[in-house]
């Protein structure tokens, strides 16, 4: 949980308005002189081939949220879920690859599925944003500058459906598509940017992409199978 | 601007189990043989290899080997009052779009249907009287005896590499078999599959409630094994990477590595892939087909391709889909209760419950597609007597794993938060804790479950989707409940520390999430023209060169898994055709 008012985010935007007033000014010159630290702050990031600064804000607040650091694991962050997301967001699935989206669209009954003439990445911005216009509203900030009782309840509102958005898509199927990239993060290979040091594997004990288990079957019986988690990058 | 080609003895469309075990079969005649596949080549050495074939999000959760919903789709509704609307990503079910279709990525559970399923109104009736089955239930006998079809699931079940433990060979019941089967001729090709823990403990219980657990008869190889056409299997590694991926170790019996190449080493056999099949075509009298057009996916182009006969061998719905667009047979009409192409789509239905067992390790990631073990007590058992709990067909019930990674399954008993750190601590206890009872119950044919071509969506190609109406009736709610019973006292009787108990579903049927790619029906197989689209033989009631083979043709659905009989009826036909039509082109069946 961020503790102080002024973010990364805000010195990022700072910095870009200032941009346009040029180098002469010497305020300018001032404001630049964090930058060093900024990039030291967000030393885990990988950086963001999606997420806008208010979605980055977003998603990191959300996926620590969800996944605290204790002695289960490293939070959301330092397992790579926000990555993992970006990328994902930035991809193929992202930009609705076998999605079907032709019209005419209708909401449908929930035994229908998927009906929203948005692709994941289009769901997500629209999901979030009506998400930190919700926040605004009940707390007066967005949902990563909120305090972490109200985070909680910002996400059962979302997943019981309590918080509606006015004119913004169904919140059933945004926090459907959340909930589900942030477990893909946790549990997908390394290779897509999450699950980091296969930290989300050896939360359950998952030992990934063992070749042969061949005759593990009976060997570990009813007896817990000491594995440190293999990756497909490992085997390449 | 098509181009129209030389005509060709044969034509299959698709090229999975059925059309793979056809053109095995019919390029040893001889006969000039083009496969039209939709789906991109693939192979075991190349695409099913360590490290990147162990990839659930690729695999699993953004269907890598599945039909791509973009490019074709079908539309869904509950019941004809409601909107189709069009099932906008794959769920469901997952047929399979590559060179050995859904046989790549199937776990390989092989059943032998008997005279339960194919003289399902006769035995109903008789036992029970005309009353017993409801007015609306549409069943009907398939017009095949089991005796006729034993030799091919022999044949099909020494393909695949099967292994399991026979319960009745030649009458005689065998200890550790299914004692409810229909008598078979000799032992499966393959010993079962090493049990895990949780097969182990479900088998126990079973036993102890006086039913009659067995090893799940699967096309996994329990160890190396060379079939009768001589494709190499390996042993199975029971890696826990089966359902939804291709086999590394080519230990899942699948068309790709056994029937397929067999075609692919003759002269006379060709593969075309990319290749998307939009029509079948008729003689100007509508008695024959005279071939096909497709469309090559990769530039656009468009081909005619002239065929003396046509197979349609494609998933289950995409051979009702060809049928519909083709205009081949009368539409079903639901209202009327006249036509048959679109009739009797059949699903199945199903109970779950999680057993949490504190301090027990199961190790879900060690097991092969078909490790669980099953009770057969109120499917193919005829003595467990329906009428007191008045449905008609029956179920399952397995203990065991199905895809037990870590996206899609990580049980938590019932109440647990969904984040957080409890809800991690939950995670991590159970993960590695807990096993599944499940059943899979049959389907009964319903007169408003069909298709037809849907009036509004159109796929890549500008036809029209094809539109599914469907929902379970009063009869799967019935027997759901009852399943969902058994399943609870076998759990209950095993005392785990926590239990999510099974309920019946009485929701109506939706497309997420995934529930089995096991759709039923739509041409099926008969006894006449009326009352349905093709002969025993899977011929066309309406144009006799055009067979049309797969699980479409199956009138209702049982609760095993279609693939036995769907690999049966495809060599059935393949000697129907290399025996009789060829010598005698014509119907071989008198309507």
């Amino acid at each position: 949980m961020k503790k102080q008012e002024f973010d990364r985010r805000d010195f990022l935007k700072t910095a870009v308005v200032g941009g346009t007033a040029a180098i002469a000014t010497p305020e300018v010159a001032q404001a630049e002189q964090p930058a060093p630290a900024a990039p030291a702050e967000a030393a885990a990031p990988a950086g963001y081939a999606f997420l806008n600064l208010d979605e980055a804000a977003f998603v990191e607040a959300l996926v620590d949220h969800m996944i605290p650091a204790d002695e289960i694991s490293p939070k959301g962050t330092d397992l790579g879920v926000n990555i993992y997301i970006d990328r994902a967001l930035a991809g193929a699935w992202g930009k609705g690859e076998r999605l079907y989206m032709q019209g005419p669209w209708k909401l449908g009954s929930p035994s229908q599925g998927y009906q929203l003439p948005l692709t994941p990445a289009q769901l997500y911005c629209a999901g979030i944003a009506a998400t930190n216009a919700h926040c605004r509203t009940a707390y007066g900030k967005p949902f990563d500058r909120i305090a972490d009782a109200q985070r909680q309840e910002v996400l059962i509102g979302l997943s019981t459906g309590k918080i509606t958005f006015d004119n913004g898509p169904p919140v059933r199927v945004f926090w459907t598509t959340l909930y589900q990239t942030v477990i893909e993060g946790m549990y997908s290979d390394p290779i897509y940017g999450g699950n980091r040091n296969k930290a989300g594997w050896a939360i359950i004990g998952f030992p990934g992409i063992i070749a042969v288990h061949r005759d593990h079957v009976a060997q570990y019986r009813g007896k817990p199978f000491p594995s440190k988690p293999v990756g497909i990058a490992d085997m390449s | 601007m098509t181009t129209k080609l030389r005509e060709v003895d044969v034509v299959i469309v698709g090229l999975g189990w059925t059309g793979g075990i056809l053109a095995k079969e019919l390029t040893e005649t001889g006969l000039k043989v083009v496969a039209l596949e939709r789906g991109s080549p693939r192979s075991s050495e190349n695409d099913y290899s360590l490290p990147n074939i162990r990839d659930e999000l690729r695999y699993v959760v953004r269907h890598d080997l599945m039909q791509n919903t973009a490019r074709d789709t079908i539309t869904v509704r509950n019941n004809p009052q409601q909107d189709s609307l069009p099932m906008r990503r794959l769920g469901s079910f997952l047929p399979g779009e590559v060179v050995g279709g859904s046989g790549v990525h199937w776990s390989g559970h092989t059943w032998r249907w008997t005279d339960m399923e194919f003289k399902v109104r006769s035995n109903y009736e008789e036992r029970y009287g005309k009353k017993f089955i409801p007015d609306d239930m549409t069943i009907q006998d398939w017009g095949i005896s089991y005796a006729e079809l034993e030799p091919y699931y022999d044949k099909f079940e020494y393909t695949a590499a099967v292994s399991g433990k026979a319960g009745n060979i030649g009458g005689q019941i065998k200890d550790g078999g299914n004692p409810f089967e229909a008598p078979r001729t000799r032992e499966y090709p393959l010993p079962p599959l090493t049990p895990i823990l949780a097969s182990e403990m479900f088998t126990g219980a079973a036993r102890n409630a006086g039913y009659h657990p067995f090893p799940r008869p699967s096309a996994n190889a329990s160890q190396p094994y060379t079939n009768p056409d001589g494709s190499k299997f390996g042993g199975c590694q029971y890696c826990g990477y089966c359902q939804r991926f291709g086999c590394e170790a080519n230990a899942k019996g699948s068309p790709h590595m056994t029937v397929i190449p067999i075609a692919m080493a003759r002269p006379n056999f060709e593969l075309r892939t990319n290749c998307w099949v939009t029509r079948v075509l008729k003689d100007s009298d509508g008695k024959r087909v005279t071939g096909v057009t497709y469309t090559n996916v990769l530039n656009g182009e468009e081909f005619e391709q002239p065929a003396t006969i046509v197979l349609l061998c494609a998933y289950a719905i995409n051979n009702v889909h060809l049928m519909l667009l083709s205009g081949i047979g009368a539409p079903y009409d639901p209202i009327a209760q006249q036509g048959v192409i679109g009739k009797n789509y059949c699903y199945q239905t199903g109970a779950s419950a999680t057993l949490f067992f504190e301090g027990k390790f199961f190790n879900p990631f060690m097991n092969a597609g078909g490790s669980n073990a099953t009770i057969d007590d109120f499917n193919s058992n005829w003595a467990f007597d329906r009428a007191p709990n008045d449905f008609v067909g029956g179920y399952v019930v397995a203990g065991g794993f199905n895809t037990p990674l870590p996206i899609g399954y990580r049980p938590v008993p019932s109440g647990t938060p969904q984040w957080g750190s409890e809800w991690k601590r939950a995670t991590a206890k159970w993960y590695q804790t807990a096993m599944v009872i499940n059943a899979s119950g049959s389907v009964m044919a319903n007169r408003y479950n069909c298709y037809d071509l849907d009036p509004t969506y159109r796929n890549a190609f500008g036809q029209p989707l094809m539109r599914m109406t469907f929902d379970y009736k009063a009869n799967e709610h019935r027997m759901g409940g009852h399943a969902a019973q058994t399943i609870n006292t076998i759990a209950k009787s095993m005392n785990p520390t926590r239990l999510n108990a099974a309920s019946a579903r009485t929701d109506p049927w939706t497309v997420v999430p995934y529930q089995s790619t096991h759709n039923t029906g739509g041409t099926i197989m008969g006894t006449n023209p009326r009352d349905s689209a093709v002969n025993k033989y899977l011929q066309s009631w309406d144009c006799h060169n055009l067979f049309v083979v797969g699980a479409n043709v199956f009138p209702h659905n049982s609760a095993y898994n279609p693939t036995g009989p769907v690999g049966a009826l495809a060599y059935w036909t393949a000697d129907a055709i290399k025996n009789r039509y060829l010598k005698n082109p014509g119907p071989l069946v008198q309507a």
